[in-house]
């Protein structure tokens, strides 16, 4: 095979890898390269934004610059240059918000095609899948689907621009409610340069009629993606989001660093699921992206319910804690996960469940597996205020290795202030079992196939918890993603 | 059909087989007996490839094809069917997606292509039914929390849908009550072919009562030191091993 042709073949090989690397060829607009005061007047501007956003936006960049970068994960990376990127980048084409689908970009449409995202709604209706989806391509939110079968049950799901257009007494009054604009390095700094992400709307009573799902595209080079989500359920009503995310492959690092609030009032439920696919670098550890992420919740009402699973797989960096603050009496928090790490990634990892009503109750199932040369560990906080009378915790967190070069770590903490509180915690590290492997190989299954069956069934707690429509998707990618960890 | 030729096995360095000669024709039926610590399990873990199983010497065929060289999941593409004496549990993994998954596998390496999820349970039901099995063993996670006799049921089971050639049965009566016994047995002679080789491997008599060998070999210090017809295990039962064993020593 001459030079070249080996050149195409090994490229066609990482493809299948991680079949979401393509470059979208698109002419983009963007804010001058950098990060000041400039560089937020200019995203405010480009999305019209009210006067006290902006001063919103440029308190949070004043805060941030104040701020030191956390350093306490379990994580290893050189430094970021934050004045080396851009901020903010938009499809040309999108720059006159398209009114229908029909006057969107159709290079995008035909991205969203590739990576199985059905925009049209003759497509989705044709099909099984009963799913409203808002897509986010670099900076802005390209189009949202079903909005007006939404709006007859009186659900609002839009990009988090047009809601601030649209709702802005809403915005106001939530934004930062749940996440302030302090809260952390990377919250400040989502907070002063977000560019688009989703709004989410249950009305009081209204069980949403359909799946809401948001998916995140990285396409622009040397970008970042500095998404906020806002999800507000009122009383007594119920709603299921579901987040995706991939990115090309690009030999450098991306940042991504986003802000999702979730708020239920009483008798309300969220529940929201992520399959989290950033493009983790190669084997060797070069590019990928860097995910560093504030989820939220407020169980503001008695009675009302959030419930978090994610799915990570991608990012060469991942630093995400979902976590519930359960307020109201007899409020109930949720944290399923499942985190893959393989080749030279690294995740850290959990939830913090803060417990300040009476009977609150909360459930923590983290499923940890580290392949190749990766770090994988469970970061988890329990907290029981003085006022959470029997609150109930119940923690297990189950790691398992592929291979002996990998490490997996688990971090759990917990206080409590109130006697009557229980906490419970259960742990197991495994390596995986050679006599699972050989007897699933005997059966003619082959290695690596072997190797996924054995994950899969030891995620399925996890993976049983997501969308019917996602869980098989989620199954293959926990396969795709351990490819080449054996052997 | 097994064709196994001086076969050599170190396991940390110590010989375990140690020059094994054995032939298995198609539609027969051998029984291998032994001691404890004889080399039974390490005979049937080498056929069937396991990692830290490796023959240093010697060769082992099915069919003519050379099984040492091949991975386990080749071996079983070509038609060798171990049922374990420890049948391995794996949490979460539903034991229809097991089966589908391992047919399938099978299928498609024999060049036959996957069924369709219909012909499938189809397929699944009707070997239930002929071996008694409720479908409510398939729904749960394979072998957890099964008692003995469900492991071994669902071995048979899964030995019926994949159709092997040659079966190797390591202790299957390990662990069996005698009603367990007799239904395992039952869906092992239902195997029993004119094309079809067995190995069953044994340390007690009693499974050849349910199970007829053509065959009884006697394994000893890693090499089959006697040859005779189902007589031979009555015998062995009756005396035990050490006349077999002082024999060797003179």
């Amino acid at each position: 095979m001459s030079a070249t042709a080996e050149t195409v073949a090994d490229v066609e090989r990482l493809n299948e890898k991680y079949k979401y690397g393509f470059v979208t060829d698109i002419e983009a607009e963007y804010a001058p390269k950098g990060l000041s005061e400039d560089t937020v007047r200019f995203i405010s501007a480009k999305k019209n934004e009210p006067e006290w956003l902006l001063e919103w936006r440029l308190e949070a960049y004043r805060r941030w610059l104040e701020m030191k970068e956390p350093d306490w994960g379990k994580l290893r990376y050189p430094p970021i240059d934050y004045e080396d990127a851009y901020y903010y980048s938009a499809p040309k084409s999108n720059e006159n918000a398209p009114e229908s689908l029909d006057d969107v970009d159709p290079e995008l449409l035909r991205t969203y095609e590739k990576l199985g995202i059905p925009l049209r709604e003759q497509e989705m209706l044709a099909g099984v899948k009963n799913i409203a989806v808002d897509v986010v391509f670099d900076s802005v939110s390209v189009a949202t689907t079903f909005k007006k079968k939404l709006a007859e049950a009186g659900v609002i799901f839009s990009s988090i621009s047009e809601a601030i257009q649209e709702h802005p007494e809403l915005i106001r009054k939530y934004m930062g409610a749940v996440v302030p604009r302090d809260d952390n390095y990377f919250a400040a700094l989502n907070s002063a340069v977000f560019t688009d992400g989703s709004f989410v709307y249950i009305p009081k009573g209204v069980k949403c009629p359909m799946e809401l799902s948001t998916y995140f595209r990285i396409n622009a080079e040397n970008t970042g993606q500095f998404e906020r989500t806002l999800i507000i359920a009122e009383e007594g009503s119920y709603v299921s989001y579901l987040e995706g995310c991939t990115a090309p492959m690009r030999d450098e690092n991306q940042l991504h660093a986003a802000v999702v609030e979730l708020v239920t009032h009483a008798d309300a439920e969220i529940k929201y699921s992520t399959v989290q696919n950033w493009y983790p670098g190669d084997e060797n550890g070069v590019g990928g992206i860097y995910n560093f992420v504030t989820k939220r919740a407020l169980c503001a009402g008695d009675r009302s319910k959030v419930s978090w699973t994610q799915v990570e797989t991608g990012s060469a960096i991942t630093w995400k804690y979902p976590s519930c603050i359960l307020q109201g009496d007899d409020s109930q928090g949720e944290f399923y996960s499942v985190a893959i790490a393989n080749n030279m990634q690294q995740a850290d990892t959990g939830t913090k469940m803060i417990h300040m009503g009476k009977r609150t109750r909360s459930r923590i199932i983290s499923k940890g597996i580290s392949a190749g040369k990766a770090q994988n560990s469970y970061r988890g906080l329990v907290k029981m205020l003085p006022t959470a009378e029997k609150a109930r915790n119940y923690t297990q967190c189950d790691s398992l290795l592929i291979g002996d070069q990998c490490g997996a770590h688990t971090f759990p903490y917990i206080e409590s202030q109130n006697r009557s509180a229980r906490v419970e915690h259960e742990a197991t590290t495994s390596k995986i079992s050679e006599d699972q492997l050989f007897y699933c190989r005997q059966r003619g299954i082959g290695e690596e196939e072997a190797v996924a069956l054995v994950v899969n069934g030891f995620c399925r707690e996890v993976l049983q918890q997501l969308p019917m429509e996602f869980a098989v998707e989620a199954q293959k990618l926990v396969s795709i993603s351990l490819e080449g960890s054996v052997g | 059909m097994l064709e196994i030729n001086n076969l050599h096995v170190d396991i940390d360095g110590k010989q375990i087989i140690n020059g094994l000669t054995l032939t298995v024709p198609a539609g027969e039926v051998h029984a291998v007996m032994g001691p404890n610590g004889s080399g039974k399990s390490t005979l049937s873990y080498t056929l069937a490839g396991r990692d830290g199983y490796e023959a240093t010497d010697g060769t082992a065929t099915l069919g003519g094809a050379d099984l040492l060289g091949l991975d386990p999941e080749e071996r079983a593409a070509l038609g060798l069917f171990l049922a374990f004496q420890y049948p391995v549990e794996i949490p979460g993994v539903a034991g229809m997606t097991f089966v589908k998954t391992a047919l399938n596998a099978v299928r498609t390496a024999r060049g036959e292509g996957e069924l369709s999820a219909l012909d499938f349970l189809k397929l699944v039901r009707a070997h239930l039914k002929d071996l008694g099995i409720d479908e409510a063993m398939l729904k749960r996670p394979v072998n957890a929390g099964f008692s003995g006799g469900e492991k071994k049921r669902n071995e048979v089971l899964q030995m019926a849908l994949l159709e092997p050639k040659f079966c190797i049965l390591d202790e299957t009566d390990s662990g069996l009550d005698i009603d367990a016994l007799k239904i395992v047995a039952d869906g092992v002679n239902r195997m029993r072919g004119p094309e079809r080789g067995m190995l069953v491997i044994t340390h007690y008599q009693r499974l050849l009562d349910y199970i007829k060998p053509d065959k009884v070999h006697v394994l000893a210090k890693g090499r089959i030191v006697k040859t005779g017809g189902p007589e031979l295990a009555l015998e062995l039962e009756e005396k035990g091993y050490g006349d077999v064993l002082a024999g060797l020593a003179a």
